[in-house]
């Protein structure tokens, strides 16, 4: 039985929906069968940074409802072959989305893949607790500022109590991704240290990704970050943190800072 | 020990929303009344000022007898702060708001021979938080067999715990975000940073006690301190609160 993974944070574009991505396609290259389901229902857009928009026949909804078969809608990636994408529906909303129905699909996954990644949709509400509900293991993406970590302090406590889990007595394995870390606004003091997000959150790291363009550029190009510049500081963060979530015991690397002109400036002040 | 005194700020909350005393008449009122001028009479100034919670699920009464058992009560200087058990054909405009969710906090002793109905409620509120839906992590035991709670991972944002029998301990921080309200004394062996309570049914002994002080709110049996009213040399510390009279203190614990 595959792992289901719940990729999820409260708040909006932290990097949710590039984690998910990206995470997918590091664990799919080591040979593992991936699915990675999108279920922010009416802003999809999972299938943009996987490079499958034109793809998309049948989505999530159209499978609880009965009217595509699971495989019909399942999307194969064109450059890993073991990577898979069930889409999120367009035009329909989240209440289409029925407690069954997920569950469901969820156990019909877990069958045949050896990961279940699932993007959340922002939010405290139905579609985010829809998506954690069958979670074997949490990824809360927080960005090192005061709003995103209570944000996902408060998903947490979700974690905690609203999923199958939780109501078992079961404890939720939650890990920490910290995205969109810029190292030249962390020395300036712009931005939470990350032992100060780590002492308030207190669930374990699993990376820490830079802030960085690479990011955007592979989006442009509709390529998780982990397919379109495996070199790069992100995709490397994202390949480390992907062989945390299988199992391995490796130390989480923290970003460089960059020597640029406000670094040396900054320097003495951040000191 | 350091200890700052900072009374000249204080402002005593008469009764924060989460305990009230509720009264639940019963028919004929005027009797009713009769016990209650009795009460009054020999515990002077029992419901002045305090928040006073109608209970009136078992009275068969209809919208104007309603208002003037509201009528006898404002006579007596009893200001009832919201109505429970009303059905909305009771309830007209002007009339205090209807209340649900209220939950027994124990008989409060005021000492008299036949006394009328009187208990302590809590009602807990939407602490306003930013996102939606509070969960409440409500615990509560009988007072005989458990008088403290211990709660052993850290307080997220949106939670609170509350247990008016006793002590509450924390192993782990209080989120931004999240409340703990207690009878008794607030134990913290993390950051508080989120509102503590102590001796929320009115216990002026209780304390509060944490490892590392950020907290956005505190008080002590009704009376209760803002972040911004923190001694500043204070935050960030392990810390102590306690009420000296009508004024919170708070000084560095080692
Ligand atoms: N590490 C990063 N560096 C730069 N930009 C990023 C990074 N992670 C995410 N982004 C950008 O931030 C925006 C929001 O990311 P997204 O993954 O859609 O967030 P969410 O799914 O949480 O709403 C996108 O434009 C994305 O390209
Ligand atoms: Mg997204």
């Amino acid at each position: 039985m595959g792992k289901v993974i719940v990729v999820t944070s409260g708040k909006g574009g932290v990097g949710k929906t590039t984690s998910t991505a990206a995470l997918g396609a590091a664990l799919a290259q080591r040979n593992e069968k991936v699915v990675v389901v999108d279920f922010d229902v009416g802003l999809r857009n999972l299938d943009l940074v996987m490079g499958a928009e034109r793809r998309v026949v049948y989505d999530l909804v159209n499978v609880i409802q009965g009217d595509a078969k699971l495989t019909q809608a399942l999307i194969r990636d064109k450059r890993i072959e073991n990577l898979f994408l069930l889409p999120a529906s367009q035009t329909r909303d989240k209440d289409n989305l029925t407690p069954e129905g997920v569950e469901w699909v969820i156990n019909e996954l877990k069958r045949y893949f050896d990961w279940v990644i699932c993007d959340s949709p922002a939010g405290i509400e139905r579609g985010a607790t829809l998506a954690m509900r069958h979670a074997d293991v949490a990824v809360v993406v927080t960005n090192p500022e005061v709003s995103s970590v209570r944000d996902s302090d408060r998903i947490i406590g979700l974690l905690d109590s609203k999923t199958v889990k939780a109501e078992r007595g079961e404890r939720m394995e939650k890990h920490l991704l910290l995205t969109r870390f810029d190292q030249n606004r962390a020395a300036r003091g712009d931005m939470l240290k990350v032992e100060d997000v780590l002492e308030i959150l207190s669930i374990p790291l699993l990376g820490i990704i830079p802030e960085s363009m690479d990011v955007l550029k592979a989006s442009n190009i509709g390529a998780p970050v982990t397919i379109a510049d495996a070199k790069s500081a992100p995709a490397q963060a994202y390949f480390e943190a992907a062989r945390r979530l299988a199992g391995e015991d490796i130390p989480v690397t923290m970003p460089e800072e960059k020597r640029g002109l406000f670094g040396k400036i900054f320097s003495r002040r951040a000191a | 020990m350091t200890k700052v005194q900072t009374n000249s700020r204080s402002i005593r909350i008469k009764g924060r929303s989460f305990l009230a005393v509720v009264l639940t008449p019963d028919l004929p009122l005027d009797q009713w009344l009769e016990r209650l001028d009795d009460l009054a009479a020999r515990s002077a100034g029992f419901f002045l000022g305090r928040p006073v919670v109608l209970d009136v699920s078992d009275l068969q009464i209809d919208r104007q007898q309603l208002g003037e058992c509201l009528a006898h009560l404002a006579q007596r200087n009893v200001s009832i702060m919201g109505i429970e058990g009303a059905r909305h054909s009771m309830i007209s405009p002007g009339m205090p708001p209807v209340l649900k969710g209220g939950r027994p906090a124990g008989d409060v002793d005021v000492a008299s021979v036949e006394p009328v109905a009187v208990a302590a409620q809590s009602v807990a509120h939407d602490a306003g938080e930013t996102l939606q839906e509070p969960q409440a992590t409500v615990l509560q035991a009988p007072r005989s067999t458990l008088q403290s709670l211990l709660i052993n991972e850290p307080v997220r944002s949106g939670q609170s715990i509350i247990f008016t029998e006793g002590d509450v301990t924390i192993v782990g921080s209080v989120a931004s975000g999240a409340e703990v309200i207690a009878g008794g004394s607030v134990h913290v062996y993390g950051t508080l940073r989120g509102r503590a309570m102590a001796g929320s049914v009115g216990n002026s002994q209780a304390r509060i006690f944490c490892r590392k002080l950020e907290a956005e709110l505190i008080a002590i049996d009704g009376i209760y301190k803002m972040a911004e009213d923190l001694p500043t040399d204070l935050l960030g510390q392990p810390v102590q609160v306690w009420l000296e009279g009508d004024a919170i203190v708070a000084g560095k614990v080692n």
